[in-house]
Order: structure tokens, then sequence, then C-alpha cells
């Protein structure tokens, strides 16, 4: 009897889970299938600019996790993008030229060396940003974090060993574990996974005792410390793990390109960041994918229109802010719930 | 260093802090006020210079320029206020930078259809265009002087206007406490409305100056509107001294770390002035809110 209570329980969050995850499972199905139609109907390009969703949409789930879940509004997150883009392009050049990194590091072309690299150098900065910025909070965070955006970019910029404004070819071959990873699809397939491993382990971080409190603080923060709770820590660790993975996703992005410049980290990119996630909608973890794949797609169809793009964007963007209170994943939402509602009323 | 160049140095880091306060002015009482993060001041400030740019082109009088320049930018403001930005006080600070960032995008392509992607150059006056010797052996640019003359002037015209007659009582009065001072009968959407225009005209004039000097293209407001920002956070939002001391602080800063120190240290200079500015006083240097 109990157990048949539990197993019918079991049916309903079944049921539940499935009904929450089969958008995404879609969404990552057709992504992988995009390399397959492209080959069909010959169009090559479209893995590109897939291959650039997805680095974008690894980004903007990394940032959603301090925007959505920790009410952070990080404009840094395109400069710690290209601290990770950086790492990687400079450990290449180094190993293309033969010369050693502060004296005694070798470069490197293997991705499976100079992501990771590019994850813990990342990691490390962020949390050298995020001690300082989360002292302050609100607009003063959003701030802070443009600021500091914008130092690095300067930082990138005055570099001239590494190109500076002119930014940096990747001339080395790139391998992953020995592979060559230049080739198009293979390389599409390991941002895939990256992009699935980064979701799964966003939405169990985000279901987890630590993303309750993270949660928690940033709906009142107040409540949390009066029950004996830190945030300060959380957001840190959530600072931290979100730009660590931006990081790695700006690694991605180098490879993809074969070149790393400043523009790649200017403040508008951060902001574009930001609106992805939103136009997804911050309340979903997988809400930036969609995010991403509609910004990227919609600025690539108006620039083929026009080359005053942006003036559509910008007048989209003030709409969707205005208009869709949870990005485009929510108004799917709620369209599919008002035909599931009619169906059966 | 010889002490000639360190006066002449010292002259351009206050002349530029003085461009870096006309920014920051409007947008420290516009979000010490209105509570908005508003990023289309670096529009504002590029509107400035191209109006002044274009017009001082055509009728061949740098004073028709600036004139016309300061005009649009405050009508620029108080057109953006009314049209879209005013209903966005209320909404949160995500919505007003996406917002304001939605419009940067809409108006520099406005901006493009307009005057080409091209940059336009704003020839300096003919009167300003000479060097004096402000101390022995510094001959220095009588434009950058009389930027710096005018910078002053406005500064301290606008410290008496906030902070000794009624409009700037009112301005102080809602950026202390903007319910109180609704509740005691201050007119809240005239005031914001005003305060919008003087900020913009502000932003336009830093712009009509800076014209001269740089050129005039898409684009030329963002690291004024960063720096801006810089100097907001670190004087203490809302506060018009705190304001005019941080930007003469970073003005001068930055100028010197940009001649001592090597190249990438110098730009990140003021930043990491920033970060120690804000790791000891998280509210910046004068607090106005309580």
């Amino acid at each position: 009897m109990d157990n048949a209570i539990a197993s019918s329980n079991l049916g309903i969050e079944n049921a539940a889970n499935f009904r929450r995850l089969w958008p995404v499972c879609a969404l990552l199905l057709l992504l992988a299938l995009v390399p397959v139609i492209s080959t069909l109907i010959g169009a090559p390009f479209l893995i590109r600019v897939f291959t650039r969703v997805i680095t974008f949409a690894i980004a903007a789930v990394a940032l959603n996790l301090v925007v959505g879940f920790g009410g952070l509004i990080s404009m840094l997150h395109a400069g710690l993008f290209g601290i990770g883009a950086y790492v990687v392009g400079i450990l290449a050049q180094h190993d293309f030229n033969n010369e050693l990194l502060f004296h005694f590091l070798p470069g490197t072309s293997d991705l499976a060396i100079a992501l990771p690299a590019a994850f813990i150098i990342t990691m490390l900065a962020s949390a050298i940003f995020g001690i300082i910025s989360l002292r302050t909070s609100g607009a003063y965070f959003i701030m802070i974090t443009l600021a500091f955006n914008q130092m690095l970019y300067y930082f990138f910029v005055s570099l001239q060993k590494y190109g500076g404004d002119d930014g940096l070819q990747v001339l080395s071959a790139t391998t992953i574990a020995g592979f060559d990873s230049t080739s198009r699809i293979p390389f599409y397939y390991i941002c895939l996974a990256i992009l699935t491993f980064t979701l799964l382990f966003v939405s169990r971080l985000v279901e987890s005792r630590f993303g309750l409190v993270l949660r928690a603080s940033s709906q009142n923060e107040r409540r949390v410390i009066a029950i004996g709770i830190s945030p300060l820590r959380y957001k840190l660790v959530a600072f931290m793990i979100s730009g660590a993975i931006a990081g790695l996703a700006g690694g991605l992005w180098t490879n993809g390109q074969q070149f790393v410049s400043p523009a790649d980290m200017s403040w508008i990119r951060s902001g574009d960041f930001v609106l992805m996630a939103v136009l997804g909608g911050t309340s979903f973890v997988a809400g930036p994918v969609v995010g991403a794949a509609a910004f990227l797609l919609i600025e690539f169809t108006f620039a083929l229109w026009t080359t005053y793009w942006q003036l559509p964007f910008g007048l989209l963007i003030v709409f969707v802010v205005v208009a869709l209170k949870h990005g485009l994943v929510g108004a799917g939402r709620d369209a599919l719930a008002k035909l599931r509602w009619k169906q059966h009323g | 260093m010889t002490v000639a160049l360190f006066v002449e140095q010292l002259m351009n880091g206050v002349q530029f802090g003085v461009t870096l306060f006309l920014m920051s002015a409007g947008l420290t009482l516009v979000f010490g006020i209105m509570n908005m993060i508003n990023l289309t001041h670096g529009t504002i400030y590029m509107a400035g210079a191209f109006v002044a740019a274009t017009v001082a082109h055509a009728t061949g009088s740098f004073l028709l320029g600036l004139v016309s320049g300061v005009s649009g930018a405050a009508l620029l403001g108080l057109g953006l206020e009314a049209v879209i930005l005013r209903r966005f006080y209320a909404r949160s600070h995500l919505d007003q930078v996406l917002v304001t960032f939605g419009l940067i995008l809409v108006f520099s392509d406005l901006f493009r259809m307009i005057w080409g992607p091209v940059a336009l150059s704003m020839p300096m006056p003919q009167a300003l265009s000479g060097f004096v010797a402000i101390f022995p052996g510094v001959d220095y640019p009588v434009y950058r002087l009389v930027i710096l003359l005018a910078g002053l002037a406005v500064a301290v015209a606008l410290y008496f206007l906030v902070s000794h007659s009624r409009a700037g009582m009112w301005v102080r009065a809602g950026s202390s406490d903007r319910q109180t001072a609704q509740a005691l009968g201050v007119n809240v959407r005239l005031l914001f409305g005003g305060v919008f225009a003087v900020g913009s005209a502000f932003a336009g004039l830093a712009g009509v100056m800076a014209a001269p000097l740089t050129a005039v293209q898409i684009g030329m407001g963002d690291p004024v509107l960063i720096l801006a920002l810089v100097v907001t956070v670190v004087g203490g939002v809302g506060s018009i001294r705190g304001a005019f001391l941080a930007a003469l602080m970073i003005g001068i800063i930055d100028t010197f770390g940009r001649v001592l120190l090597p190249a990438a240290l110098g730009s990140m200079l003021i930043f990491i002035l920033m970060a120690v500015i804000l790791a000891l006083r998280p509210r910046g240097l004068f607090v106005v809110h309580g």
C-alpha cells in the first residue's frame, strides 16, 4: 500500500520532471542535429553560427546563475569571458613561438590543458573581483562590475606583447588531448557537450541547499542573515563558479575563432550577455540558451538585411523589457498553458 | 619629471576632471533622485558633440555650435525622459540597464544614418587656438585653459544652484528622501524633468568642449560614460560635492598614471583606485542617503 502511494507519487514527480525537462532535451537535440542539417542542405556556415550560439549560451547560462538566481546583475562577464579567451590565446602563442611564459611555464596548444587553465584562472580572477564588488549591492554592484569590465578591457588593449588593440591570432594548430580540434564538426560537439554539462550542473546547483540559500538571499537578504547564514560566502562562491564557466566559454570562443581581441570583452558584450539571459528568461536554467540563440539569430538575420541592424534590435530590446516579464521561455510556457487549458475546458 | 611637465600634466588632469564632473553631475543627480541608472548619458554627450560640430561647420561660428549642441543635448534628454525613461523609474535596475542599453544601440544607428560612419571634426575657434604661458617654461593651449575655467565656473554655479536655491533645495530633498519630499509638496514630476534636462545640458556641454580635441564619432561617449559612472560611485551617489572631488581626483590620477606608469598599469589605475575606495567605503566618499 505504502509502496503503491510512493510509486504513484514518484510517477507524479516523474511526470512533472518530464514536463519541465522535455523542452530542454528537445532544444539540445535540435542543437545536436545542426551539423547534420547543415551538411544535408549544404550550408556549412551554419555550424560556425551555432558554435557561436553555443559558446555564448554557455556564458549566458553561467551569468544567469548570478543574475537570475543570485540577484546580482554582473556587467563583468564579458571581461571574465575575455580572460578565459586570452588564457587560451596566450598559451597557444607561447607554444607557437616556443617561448616560456613568465620564464618558466611552457605554452600549450592542447585544449585539454588550456581550457582547465582558463577555468581556474578565471575562477581566481572572479574571486578577487567578487570580494570587492560584493561589498556593494544593487545598482552599485552593476556600476562596479561595469567599471571592472572596462579595466580588464583597457588592460588587454595595452598589452602590446599580445597584439594590444589588434587582438591575438592563434597561429598554432590547436588540439584536444592530442586530437585535432580545429575541424568544425567535432569541435561543435565538444562545445555542445560542455553546454549540456553546464546546464546539468547549474540546475543541480540551483536545486541544492546552496542554491536555496542563494535564491533566498536574492529575495530577502535580511531574513537569511537572521536565520544565521552569511549570504556573502554563498554569493562569492556563486560568482566564482559563474565566472569560471564564463571563462571556459571564452576559451572555447578563442578556439572557435582562432582569434581573440579586446573587442570580445567590451562592456557592450557584457550587456549582450545580460540581455541573452533576460531575453530567454532569467528564472529558467536553460532560458539563456534560448536567449543566446534568439539574440544571435536575430542579429544575424537583421545584419543580412541592413547595415543598420542595431536600430531594430535596440527597439526589440526595449519591447522585450516592457512586454515579456519572464522572457521567451516564460512566454512560450504561458502560451502552452493557455493552449492546454483551452483543450481541457 | 620636471616642474614644467608636472604643471602641464596637472593642468591636463584638472581639465579632464572638470569634463568628467560635467558628465557625472547629471548622472549622480538622476541616480540619486530618481534611483535610475541611465546609460544613455553617453549618447547625450555624443549628441552634444555631433550637433555642435555640424552647426559650427555650417555657420562657421563656434559659439552657435556650442549653444545648439548644449540645447540639443538638453532637448534630447528631456524627450527621452518624457517618452520612455519616465516609465522606468519604478522598475528594477536590471530593466533600467537593459532599456537604456537598447536605446544606446538605437541612437548609435540613428546617428550613423544621419551623419554617416566617418568621424566628424569640430573646428577650434580661431581666438582660442594659440598658447599662453601659465608658468615659466610652460606654454599651455588656450583652448584647454578655457575648458578648464569654463568647467570650474559651471561647477561653482551648479554648487550654488543646488545648495543655495529653492530648486536646489527640492533637488537635495528629493535626493535624500524622495517620498518625504513628495509628501511635503514638491512637484516631483516637474523636478525629475528639470533635473534630467539640466544633467543632459551638462553632458552636452562636456561633449561640445571635448569635440575640438577628439574625433566626433559614434561611441565617443562610451569611455566617458564608464568613467563618469566610476566618479559617481566613488563620490557617493547623489552627491554633487562628492562627484566634483572624485572627478578631479580621477582626472588628475588618470593623467599622471598614463604619463608615469607602464601602459597596462596606467590604464587600470583609476579602477584600482575605485576598488580601494569602495573596499574602505562601499557607499562612496560622501553618503547622501540616510
